[in-house]
């Protein structure tokens, strides 16, 4: 019965994030702007790293959380480095 | 898909586990449908922080939960993924919000109100006209 439960819940949260995923992707094609497509990346980012939590939950270890925490840490430096980049024209001045 | 190692899971942990892990997902999945569907990009730059206060909240907490009922000690390393996440979103929003509107601003696109230089507010304080001494107050 829990099983169940667990893996019911399992397969629609992967499913939104599937979903939330291929909507932050779209946006990153569509544009308009650069600053809509570097906002599309970090949202890609932060939902292929929930989207990793979730296969942690799904398989039973706890190595997936190693990835997800590198993946959140790099999407916001590399985030960071690309607004700075937007509003100045170069990274390190 | 079968999750062998989730059926000695007490029926609490799980239906706790499965409620975050559906909140969580479908608070993300609104966030970004919102980041695709809302017009401006100041409009949009607000919906992706869903995903990433309760979003993540959300599948943390799930993902401790599972742990630590199913390993019987208190697993809460996830918590580092929320803190971090939460800590660093409005750092990056902040920053590309103002790339945005320089950019903007720099393009003198209509859209956005032109910056007023502060040295021309500071004069009209000087002045003592009506407006100026409205500035000073900072109403």
């Amino acid at each position: 019965m829990s099983e169940m439960i667990v893996v019911f819940a399992v397969w629609v949260a992967h499913g939104a994030l599937a979903l939330a995923m291929i909507f932050a992707m779209a946006r990153m094609m569509r544009g308009p702007r650069a600053q809509d497509r570097v906002l599309g990346l970090d949202t890609l980012y932060v939902n292929s790293m929930l989207q990793l939590l979730v296969f942690g939950i799904r398989t039973g270890s706890t190595f997936y959380f190693e990835a997800a925490l590198i993946i959140g840490v790099l999407g916001f430096v590399a985030t960071a480095a690309l607004a700075k980049f937007l509003m100045r024209g170069e990274v390190i001045e | 898909m079968s999750m062998p190692h989730a059926a000695n899971l007490p029926l609490w942990a799980a239906i706790l586990v499965a409620a975050f892990l559906v909140i969580g997902a479908g608070l993300t999945l609104i966030g970004s449908f919102g980041f695709w569907r809302l017009r401006s990009f100041y409009d949009r730059v607000h919906a992706p922080t869903l995903g990433t206060s309760w979003g993540t909240g959300g599948i943390v907490f799930a993902s401790m939960i599972y742990f630590t009922v199913l390993e019987l000690r208190p697993v809460v390393h996830e918590i580092l993924i929320g803190i971090f996440v939460t800590v660093t979103m409005p750092v990056t929003l902040m920053l590309l919000a103002r790339a945005a509107i320089y950019r903007d601003r720099a393009e003198q696109n209509p859209d956005v109100p032109v910056m007023e230089p502060a040295r021309a507010r500071l004069e009209e304080a000087s002045t003592g006209s009506e407006t100026g001494s409205r500035l000073q107050n900072g109403i």
